[in-house]
């Protein structure tokens, strides 16, 4: 090795050790893990050999849980503590919950997000998703025989950022590592682009149990570049079951259902529905609490009339992402779809139609998200060598913005941005005198306040007092690879610094994870030191390795005294990491951290010039 | 590597080669994107989510028609005053007005049809007006000509914006 060639991520020269990486499709309806086995993307099936998950928990009085067909078999004989499609209120107020009124849950309107009382108390939809993530790592470490280096978790494009910090808050209370939040349609486009070696501007046409995502891809040698996005956050299959659901009410001529019968009544609206799919027409037939009998059939027709409205909602969304991508429906070579509920006749019909071609369907629409997502996590975990890896650009869905006089947006970052980016845009202050300033962060394309959705407010004290106008704030929104917005706000006019960086107030605080996480261990009698012990210790071994990779094949580019500095600290993280002291190992490991950080930028920047090398490198000074 | 055109290794041009440019945003992109350092320590995590940041944003200025006009006028030390030089010849005014009551029309009478001509119109206008800009500053290095041009352009992106609004509109 060329003594100033930088190692490749991902292949360092110590021996290569496989890292065992999931993709984890978290849905409304059902959940999925995938990994890749001999280089093919497979799901991991639970011990009956069946590949979903039902996405439904039931807390039981006694403090245990019940996950997938076990809660599934409660759905009607215990609503109020059988929570299913959880992930409707991943990041929701109580307002913003659609059909409230047929939920036989007990809610709780807790700040921020929406919270529900069950047999085991109130729980969060973060924490009702972590069981179904806790049940699926535990599935893939069962399946695997060993400890998941990190997983890659699934989110529908259109998610705003709380829903997405709910997703990554989930997570880690099911203690994983997530390697990255993929946006759905992204996966099954890997997932179908690499199966059929695609070339050209697809799109992914995903409606789920509760999510519609249109995303618009440009696919080219390895890059799988997002030029659009839209969506609805709150349009699925689910929303479907609720207009067979009402239909049935209305045939039947019933009146307002307990919570039990509502339950029944739209289990069978679901299988009617499903079974519309491959006959013309299906019978609806129930017995009521009440001895009543329900004997409908619902006929293909009949289902097309009562949920035309719904299948327009797709298309809105579909015209606006071909508009912000600049493009026609002629450019598009092909649609692949995704999603259960794309099975619907209609939705094929529709999609046809518009796009003026037959959709792709040649993959399973279950499962196509999760195998895309076990492909990514593959290669996150540096597992696939240089070349034959891929290029993911990734955009945000929706606009990020701040609060301005009179109950404006002013847009900062905007939809369809690539990922990661960062805007800044200075504030001045508007009275003599003033020390502080309040901020109200964001998202989304309208031009009132009271139209977007409100992100996160905070203050910013501490500015000298000066003249109006004098004081300048310069706030600056940063987006991450997962789609997450840091905001940071910093005075510098006199030199005097003040700044500030808020997390998404519809997230949970780090407080509230440490709680949850606490008191699910507690529950499981485990160990808390002891999984913080396991993780610092990896985390530890990770670094080394990674540092000492990096000194090996960059050593040259280390400043007189800094590699000195470097091997004392590794030596000083390698003599803590066999004891059993967790804060002395991420003491030592974010001391060696902070001292390779100059030595990262100098790699990268290296980096930069390398991929430029050849016929550009002339213009650059070296 | 002081500035976009730089960091791609290009040279600093109006009329620049699309395909160039994007090649060297991948060449740059597949070895620096954080998906490369999702095992990585903190600081190579930081540092690449950093660079990516900031490729991202020299790429979207340059593959921009005005913001690459902007960044052009700026690098030659052109104080385009976008905010407080508002005045326009009075001939390209007019035919704003005369555009945004053609916009305002086909908007209330949801005209899809007068809304794609508009559009079309607009387009062409477009690349005029670009092909204007990279004459007046790669060849002449006539800023303050290239200063009213790019103002023009803005004016007509600010249109395509309603267009798209008015577009919206008739989904709904």
């Amino acid at each position: 090795m060329a003594l100033l060639q930088i190692s490749e991520p991902g292949q360092s020269s110590a021996p290569h050790q496989h890292r065992l990486a999931v993709g984890i499709d978290l849905g409304t309806t059902n959940s999925l893990v995938a990994t890749m086995r001999s280089g093919v993307a497979a799901v991991l099936p639970d011990e009956q050999g069946r590949p979903l998950l039902p996405s439904i928990v039931r807390f039981l009085a006694d403090g245990r849980t019940e996950v997938g067909y076990a809660a599934q078999a409660h759905f009607a004989d215990d609503p109020k503590s059988t929570i299913a499609s959880v992930k409707r209120f991943m990041g929701r107020g109580l307002k913003d919950v659609a059909y409230v009124e047929n939920s036989p849950y007990d809610f709780v309107d807790a700040p921020g997000m929406v919270q529900v009382r069950t047999a085991a108390g109130v729980k969060s939809p973060v924490e009702v998703s972590a069981e179904i993530l806790k049940t699926l790592r535990r599935r893939a470490e069962q399946s695997l025989g060993g400890e998941l280096a990190g997983a890659v978790i699934t989110v529908p494009a259109y998610f705003d950022d709380a829903q997405r910090q709910a997703t990554k808050d989930a997570a880690t209370l099911a203690g994983l590592n997530v390697l990255r939040l993929l946006n759905e349609p992204t996966a099954a486009a890997i997932a179908y682009g690499l199966e059929n070696a695609a070339e050209g501007i697809y799109a992914v046409f995903d409606l789920g149990g509760g999510t519609f995502d249109l995303s618009i891809l440009k696919l080219s040698r390895g890059v799988f570049e997002v030029v659009a996005t839209s969506g609805d956050a709150a349009l699925g299959g689910d929303d479907f079951d609720h207009r067979v659901f009402c239909w049935a009410l209305e045939e039947a001529k019933l009146p307002p259902l307990g919570a039990r019968d509502t339950r029944l009544l739209y289990g069978k609206a679901r299988e009617a529905k499903e079974a519309l799919t491959l006959h013309g027409e299906a019978p609806l037939t129930a017995r009521l609490s009440g001895g009543e009998f329900i004997d409908l059939k619902l006929t293909t027709e009949t289902f097309c009339r009562i949920s035309q409205h719904l299948v327009q909602k797709t298309l809105g969304p579909t015209r606006k992402a071909l508009r912000d991508a600049g493009l026609a429906v002629e450019d598009i070579k092909g649609v692949v779809m995704v999603g259960g509920a794309t099975r619907m006749p209609q939705i094929q019909r529709a999609v046809a139609e518009f796009f003026r071609r037959d959709p792709l369907n040649n993959l399973d629409p279950d499962k196509v998200v999760a195998l895309g997502a076990a492909m990514q996590a593959n290669v996150l975990a540096g597992n696939k060598p240089q070349g034959e890896d891929w290029l993911l650009l990734d955009v945000i869905p929706l606009s990020l913005g701040m609060e301005t006089m009179g109950g404006l947006v002013e847009r900062i970052i905007p939809r369809n941005s690539t990922i990661p980016t960062a805007r800044a845009q200075e504030f001045t202050t508007y009275k003599d005198g003033q020390t502080g300033m309040s901020f109200h962060v964001v998202q989304g394309e309208r031009e009132l306040v009271s139209d977007c959705r409100s992100l996160a407010r905070f203050e910013l004290k501490g500015i000298p007092p000066m003249v109006a106008g004098a004081g300048r704030v310069r706030v600056t929104f940063q987006v991450d690879a997962d789609g997450l917005l840091s905001v940071a706000a910093r005075e510098a006019t006199t030199g005097a610094e003040a700044s500030v960086t808020v997390k998404p107030s519809y997230g949970l605080s780090d407080a509230d994870i440490e709680r949850m996480l606490r008191d699910s261990y507690e529950h499981a009698r485990d160990d808390m030191h002891a999984r913080a012990l396991q993780e610092h210790r990896v985390e530890g071994e990770r670094l080394a390795a990674a540092v000492r990779a990096a000194m090996r094949a960059d050593g040259a580019m280390l400043e007189p005294g800094e590699g000195a500095e470097i091997e004392r600290l590794l030596a000083a993280l390698q003599a803590v990491l066999g004891g059993s002291d967790h804060r002395a190992i991420k003491q030592a490991s974010d001391a060696l951290n902070r001292a390779t950080e100059p030595f990262a930028a100098r790699r990268m920047d290296a980096s930069v010039r390398r991929a430029l090398s050849g016929k550009r490198i002339a213009s650059l000074d070296a | 590597m002081s500035n976009h055109f730089e960091l791609f290794g290009l040279e600093p041009a109006y009329a620049l080669d699309g395909a160039a440019l994007e090649q060297a945003y991948r060449d740059i992109q597949s070895k620096i994107h954080p998906d490369r350092f999702a095992h990585a320590g903190d600081a190579e995590r930081r540092a690449s989510m950093q660079w990516t940041t900031r490729v991202n944003e020299a790429f979207r200025v340059l593959k921009d028609p005005v913001q690459r006009a902007k960044y052009l006028l700026e690098l030659n030390g052109v104080d385009v005053a976008f905010e407080t030089n508002t005045s326009m010849p009075a001939e390209f005014l007019m035919q704003q007005l005369e555009l945004r009551e053609a916009l305002e029309l086909a908007a209330a009478e949801r005209d899809a049809g007068a809304l794609d001509r508009l559009r079309l119109m607009l387009r062409a206008e477009r690349v005029a007006l670009e092909a204007a800009l990279a004459d007046r500053i790669d060849a002449a290095r006539d800023y303050s000509a290239a200063a009213g041009l790019t103002r023009k352009l803005m004016f007509l992106g600010k249109l395509d914006a309603e267009i798209a609004a008015a577009y919206a509109e008739l989904e709904a």
